[in-house]
């Protein structure tokens, strides 16, 4: 029941606007994110708890949390 | 029509009285001699009419005080001397590069440096012009007597919101502590800045068939519009484009240049059938004034020329006396500055000498009429 | 909230160097506005000069890029004209406490109602890396190459020294707080000032052998001492997070305003 709710969190990745720094991938507390190719990647959705950490730490404005309701 | 009041005013007041007649509602300044009484009284009559006034901490704030405020949508002005008006030229540039009216008050007093802060003189003249950096369009207006710092402060503003640039008011120290009686007019045109039309996009440098300089919005207006002293397009965003770029800095300098009539303003006599001219300006011209009218009692054929738009320079206007004009005399409380731009447009068509005084004080009609005569006899 | 309404999405991406701070300060002051429901329309940003002033032109507000170090006085006077604007201004270590030093504190003194960000990366980065008031001693500069001998400002003792009636310090790891702080700043009818600790990968970072961006915010993370009140001789070798003063006073445009008041009632 808890999984199914949270695989419904959705990260958007703004591939144009991400310079690739890595921040979001090292400071992700589930570790969902990648980087790949330079760019960020989420790879593991279903652990995502969207404390929107990411989102707050991108220096890029290039990824948005969006939160199942 | 309500009529005029004839009152007795120092130079300094009748600024603040043209201002607020111009719709002043927001004065920034650092207290300097010999401009501090524009300040002093900005600070009574403001609050009068829901008015701002702000001694700021230093010269510089006061500049971008004042340019703040007219984006914000308030007339602003200005006032300082000498050294205060050397630290408020990077602001000034930011103010033509980004198209803010704002009226800067510079009594001239005796420099470089501290120099004599209570003492005269019209040392700023090429500062004016040049004091900032890059190429930059520029108006500078100069009173002759109290009654034109009242008039000449309502056109400063008038100038500043029709071209959307700052306009200087040039006074010497002499102009601005004399006390004349003063006609104050209440018959004179106000103009206001062109604003963007409610319901159109609006892009803040976009200039429109048959409009002089674009439109400019107030912070609050809703545009959400960005302002910078960046080379910009015309939507006001940064820009390394070479053409963009080009075509900014020859706007910018021609919204002024294309309308040199309405702009310089010029007071001559007797030129029609010169052979001898004084040109001057400020408290030196009403002296030079006095001698022309002497010596045209004793038969000399003199004019006088007086710019009250110095720049930008009165060239046509000027020109136009060489056709009878051999020689020009020049006296200015300085080392020869207004004398580069008549050389400049005489050309070698009339001789040009110079009468200079850095004693820190005014010329009296005998030191002009003996420097007249000299070049007259020689 | 989506932090892109408030961007100017037509300039992005940005000029800012990967791992750069300023991005991060700047999304955050943005999720302060949209938490306090400013209205876009009623808000304007101001910027001086540097990589973080660069700021304004992203935000969709109506937005001033001044000159070097001004950023404050241009804000006075717009926020003179209309009291009713929400003003923020948005500068950098060099900008706000060096060429904008005098600006700061008499801002500081007068109690005006603006909300300063000092984006504070502790070097100059946008002419390549000089150092600033903010430069700990014994860092590497472009202009500093045997050390910096200077001793920085603690930009929060400044501003409550000089008389800011809110300041407060976060960072662009502690950036929950450093959003609430943003918001409080704004909500503080009275001159704010939110130090937001940064970080400069490309020439702060590299000339100090400070590694990644990511190393970078790892050690905000680890030098950094919560204050609670009581501890800040804690902070003395590290950095206190923290708000350090709310204390509302007299605001200056009210104080104005009384004095036009009694001015018509005086008719």
């Amino acid at each position: 029941m808890k999984s199914e709710m949270l695989q419904k969190h959705h990260i958007h990745i703004n591939q144009k606007w991400c310079k690739g720094c890595g921040i979001c991938v090292a400071f992700c507390p589930k570790k969902v994110l990648v980087l790949e190719k330079g760019k960020a990647k989420a790879e593991n959705m279903e652990d995502c708890i969207a404390c929107r950490m990411c989102e707050y730490r991108c220096p890029d404005f290039a990824i948005e949390i969006e939160v199942a309701k | 029509m309500e009529k005029n009041k004839m009152r007795l005013v120092q130079g300094n007041e009748a600024c603040v009285m043209g201002a607020l007649y111009a719709g002043m509602r927001f004065y920034a300044g650092y207290p300097i001699t010999p401009s501090s009484e524009i300040a002093e009284e900005s600070s009574i009559q403001l609050p009068k009419v829901g008015g701002k006034f702000i001694q700021m901490e230093d010269e510089i704030a006061s500049m971008a005080a004042a340019i703040g405020a007219s984006l914000a949508g308030k007339k602003a002005m200005t006032a300082t001397s000498g050294p205060g008006f050397s630290l408020k030229q990077e602001n000034i540039g930011f103010a033509c590069m980004a198209e803010v009216p704002v009226v800067i008050v510079n009594v001239m007093r005796m420099g470089p440096s501290t120099g004599l802060p209570t003492s005269p003189a019209q040392g700023d003249i090429m500062q004016a012009r040049w004091g900032t950096h890059g190429d930059h369009p520029i108006i500078v207006i100069t009173p002759t007597s109290v009654k034109e710092m009242y008039e000449f402060t309502i056109r400063a503003f008038n100038l500043a919101e029709k071209y959307r640039t700052p306009v200087i008011l040039l006074a010497d120290e002499v102009i601005a502590h004399m006390r004349e009686g003063v006609e104050i007019r209440t018959d004179i045109e106000v103009i206001d800045r062109a604003k963007p039309t409610p319901g159109e996009p609006y892009l803040p440098y976009q200039l429109k068939e048959g409009d002089i300089v674009p439109p400019l919005a107030s912070f609050g207006d809703g545009y959400r519009f960005h302002v910078t002293g960046l080379s910009h397009g015309e939507n006001g965003f940064p820009t390394n484009s070479v053409e963009i770029n080009n075509a900014l800095i020859r706007r910018l300098n021609s919204k002024i240049t294309d309308h040199l009539d309405d702009i310089v303003e010029v007071e001559e006599g007797y030129t029609s059938d010169a052979e001898f001219l004084i040109l001057s300006i400020g408290s030196t011209a009403r002296a030079a004034k006095s001698v022309v009218n002497t010596l045209r009692e004793q038969g000399i054929k003199i004019g006088y020329f007086i710019p009250k738009t110095v720049w930008p320079f009165p060239e046509k206007e000027l020109k136009e006396c060489f056709k009878t004009v051999k020689k020009v005399i020049v006296p200015e409380m300085n080392m020869g500055q207004i004398a580069l731009e008549v050389e400049r447009v005489a050309a070698g068509q009339a001789e040009v000498h110079r009468l200079n005084k850095v004693t820190g004080e005014l010329f009296t009609v005998a030191e002009i009429n003996d420097g007249v005569m000299a070049v007259i006899n020689k | 909230m989506k932090t892109t309404e408030y961007l100017r999405e037509d300039k992005l991406p940005h000029i800012w160097c990967p791992g750069c701070g300023n991005g991060i300060v700047i999304s955050n002051i943005i999720r302060a506005v949209d938490a306090l429901n400013l209205k876009r329309e009623n808000t304007v940003i101001v910027s001086g000069i540097g990589c973080s002033s660069r700021a304004a032109g992203y935000m969709n507000f109506d937005t001033l890029h001044t000159t070097h170090g001004r950023a404050i006085p241009f804000a006075t006077g717009i926020k003179m004209a209309n009291p009713d604007l929400n003003v923020i201004v948005i500068s950098g270590d060099g900008d706000a406490t060096a060429i904008g030093g005098n600006h700061f504190i008499h801002a500081s003194r007068r109690n005006l109602d603006l909300t300063l960000i000092v984006v504070n990366n502790n070097i100059y980065g946008m002419t390549s890396g000089q150092y600033s008031p903010l430069t700990p001693t014994g860092k590497i500069a472009t202009t500093a190459p045997y050390g910096n001998i200077d001793r920085p400002f603690d930009l929060c003792e400044l501003a409550e020294a000089a008389g800011a009636t809110y300041v407060a310090r976060g960072s662009v790891y502690h950036v929950q707080q450093l959003k609430r702080y943003v918001e409080r700043g704004i909500q503080n009818k009275g001159f704010s000032v939110i130090e937001a600790l940064s970080i400069c990968p490309t020439y702060f970072g590299r000339k100090n052998k400070m590694g990644s961006p990511v190393k970078m915010l790892e050690g905000i993370r680890d030098n950094a001492v919560i204050y609670n009140g009581k501890n800040k001789e804690e902070g003395k070798d590290k950095f206190l997070i923290g708000e350090f003063k709310n204390e509302p006073d007299r605001e200056y445009t009210e104080s104005y305003q009384k004095i036009i008041d009694s001015l018509k009632e005086g008719k």
